[in-house]
């Protein structure tokens, strides 16, 4: 038996082609609002796993530092370091702000680490360009994302910064390139105010007598001095010696140090569950209207196609053809019309995705997936045609 | 007295109930050997179509009785219980517009009905080439539907109507778009095809022009037919 959807699909090609392909940029919206979600809670990972870190010590009832500000002193790493099973332990803050270079700017995560050299805790682990920083004042290491170059200045708030490394797929859980500086840098550039809020701070200490005594000679000096320096960053990060557990070590700083300390699965949900989940939903709603409107589309075009021959399916059915035949016909086209959309969409997808600004993670998976979605879409969406041609009255071939 | 061929006894048909009833067929009493071809002429709504539907085994009769070939299909009920296979495996039809399927080339519309009972692709083009040739347009047996005259168009649908050797072929003004020139031409192709193939052909017309071919025609009124013998001028 001859297939009757591949002739009428090889008949009217061009129809088949160009609806397919409108079809197909659709699918492909609809894979790069998926690889989109991938590629959210993949740079949430990536950014987890380049920490370094095997526990993340934050201010106590926070959910710090990546979903809630988190604040905790900046000697606190030292007693940490005591404590049993920490093999290593650095503080590190960070600062989501727009970073300038010449005449543009780019909006990065400002990475304050310590300048104990690679290796420690929250150090890009690997450079594509250049060294790490060497220096602990007024070096940077820039992902490759920013754009920037080696050699390039960057300005973070008034201070200028020369690029000495560049590194790769080192992101914020939101998309946003890393620039990593020294850490003291990184707590000034936190807390530094400009020259007028400067004098105007100062004025306002001079002028209160609880702080201005004219009996307690340096008083105010050091007042305003403990003004203008940040004794804070935003959590510490803790690489354990093997063979610890990590619920022990977590168990023991939360207890004796009065901090929250979370592991890698939940700092994990945090960033999953937590900080990308509107995200999440917001692209799951877009995902499913971009969906039913595949399925409209793919409904209404073999709607119409089967409209159009109705006369012909009265024929068949006149003839002898059985009605699963005839059901086999419209479904086939519609799968057809489904599988050119699905190549044309996962192509599209994949030749876009690199020029979108943020990360696009398409999943083998994913595209599995998305076949049998589409081709379920597909045979659900050719019912409404089915049971019209299977209403056709045979009699209408004969007769006026 | 017919051997094969189709005979209809006390043939009715009412459409509704009650009082809104409509009897279209009032006991229609027809038959047609094998090898010939009748006429079935009346005006429109005299029930033409209504017949043609039920002798086709698409719409079911009221009442009475018929007999395809040897063996009795209706008798005041349906006797076969795949009426599909009966409309595929023993009736040919041939229609006002020729209704070729539009993505199938010639031989395959012809072959088609074949490759649908389970017949290979191969002998059932085989089959079709056979008939188009016979019909004179074998030559475009690769040709799509669109690509032919009109003339040519109602040959194929003949062909497709033969293709499965029915005892009965019903074709329902068959001459209906063509001029008189072609008009003629297919009827000659019908009773050429009747008595090559042994088949009974019933040509449903008001069409003047082939009127004065057939040797006999039925005249239908009011559901009611009415026998006389024809000319057959054109056969003779």
């Amino acid at each position: 038996m001859i297939s009757l959807a591949g002739r009428d699909i090889l008949h009217a090609w061009g129809k088949f082609v160009f609806t397919g392909i409108g079809l197909g940029l659709l699918i492909g919206a609809t894979f790069t609002m998926a690889g989109v979600y991938r590629g959210m809670v993949d740079d949430a990972k990536v950014m987890l796993d380049n920490s370094g870190a095997d526990l993340w010590v934050v201010q106590q009832d926070t959910l710090g530092p990546y979903a809630e500000p988190s604040s905790i002193y900046d000697d606190t790493y030292r007693s940490i370091l005591s404590i049993s099973g920490v093999a290593r332990a650095a503080n590190v803050t960070y600062l989501t702000m727009q970073v300038r270079q010449g005449e543009r700017d780019v909006r990065v995560l400002v990475t304050g680490v310590t300048a104990d050299g690679p290796g420690t805790p929250g150090w890009p682990p690997y450079l594509v360009a250049g060294r790490q920083i060497t220096r602990s004042h007024y070096e940077a290491v820039a992902d490759i994302a920013t754009g920037f170059k080696l050699g390039d200045r960057l300005q973070i708030r008034r201070n200028q910064y020369t690029v000495v490394g560049l590194t790769r797929r080192m992101v914020s859980s939101s998309g946003d390139p890393m620039v990593f500086i020294p850490l003291k840098d990184a707590q000034e550039a936190q807390f530094l105010k400009d020259n007028d809020a400067i004098v105007r701070s100062r004025a306002r200490t001079s002028q209160n007598p609880a702080l201005n005594r004219p009996g307690v000679p340096g008083l105010l000096d050091a007042v305003i001095t403990s003004q203008s320096t940040n004794p804070y960053v935003n959590a510490v990060l803790v690489q354990l010696e093997a063979g610890h557990v990590s619920e022990d070590v977590a168990g023991s700083i939360s207890r004796w140090k009065r901090l929250k300390v979370y592991d890698r699965a939940q700092m994990e949900n945090i960033l999953v569950g937590k900080l990308i989940a509107t995200s999440a939903r917001q692209i799951g709603m877009f995902m499913m209207i971009l969906t039913i409107v595949s399925a409209a589309i793919v409904a209404f075009i073999i709607y119409t196609l089967t409209m159009g021959k109705i006369r012909e399916i009265a024929v068949l059915k006149l003839i002898g053809t059985r009605n699963r035949t005839i059901a086999a016909l419209i479904m086939q086209q519609a799968i057809a019309l489904g599988l050119i959309g699905f190549v044309v969409g996962k192509i599209t997808a994949t030749l876009w995705g690199p020029f979108f600004p943020k990360h696009v993670l398409l999943l083998p998976l994913d595209a599995v997936i998305g076949l049998v979605a589409v081709v379920v879409i597909c045979i659900l969406s050719s019912i409404i045609a089915i049971r019209a041609a299977l209403k056709v009255d045979p009699a209408e071939a004969i007769g006026g | 007295m017919v051997g094969k061929g189709i005979r209809i006894e006390g043939l009715k048909k009412r459409y509704g109930n009650g009082d809104t009833a409509v009897d279209a067929l009032k006991g229609i009493d027809m038959q047609v050997a094998p090898g010939e071809v009748v006429g079935l002429v009346g005006p429109s709504g005299s029930g033409k179509s209504t017949l043609l539907k039920c002798l086709g085994a698409v719409i079911e009769p009221t009442a009475g009785r018929m007999i395809l070939g040897d063996e009795v299909i209706y008798d005041d009920g349906w006797k076969v219980t795949d009426l599909r296979a009966l409309r595929r495996d023993r009736i040919g039809f041939v229609f006002q517009a020729p209704y070729l399927i539009p993505f199938l080339d010639v031989t395959d519309n012809v072959a088609l009905l074949l490759m649908l009972a389970g017949r290979p692709n191969g002998e059932a083009r085989s089959r079709a080439m056979e008939l188009l040739e016979a019909l004179d347009v074998g030559h475009r047996a690769k040709a799509m539907p669109s690509q032919l005259s009109g003339g040519e168009q109602q040959r194929v649908s003949i062909a497709r109507g033969l293709v499965n050797r029915p005892p009965v072929i019903l074709a329902d003004e068959p001459t209906a778009p063509l001029d008189s020139e072609r008009a003629l031409a297919v009827i000659r192709i019908l009773n050429d095809m009747a008595r090559k193939y042994d088949t009974a052909i019933i040509v449903v017309t008001h069409d003047e022009k082939i009127i004065p071919t057939f040797k006999r025609i039925y005249h239908i009124r009011d559901g009611v037919t009415y026998e006389e013998a024809g000319e057959g001028r054109a056969f003779d």
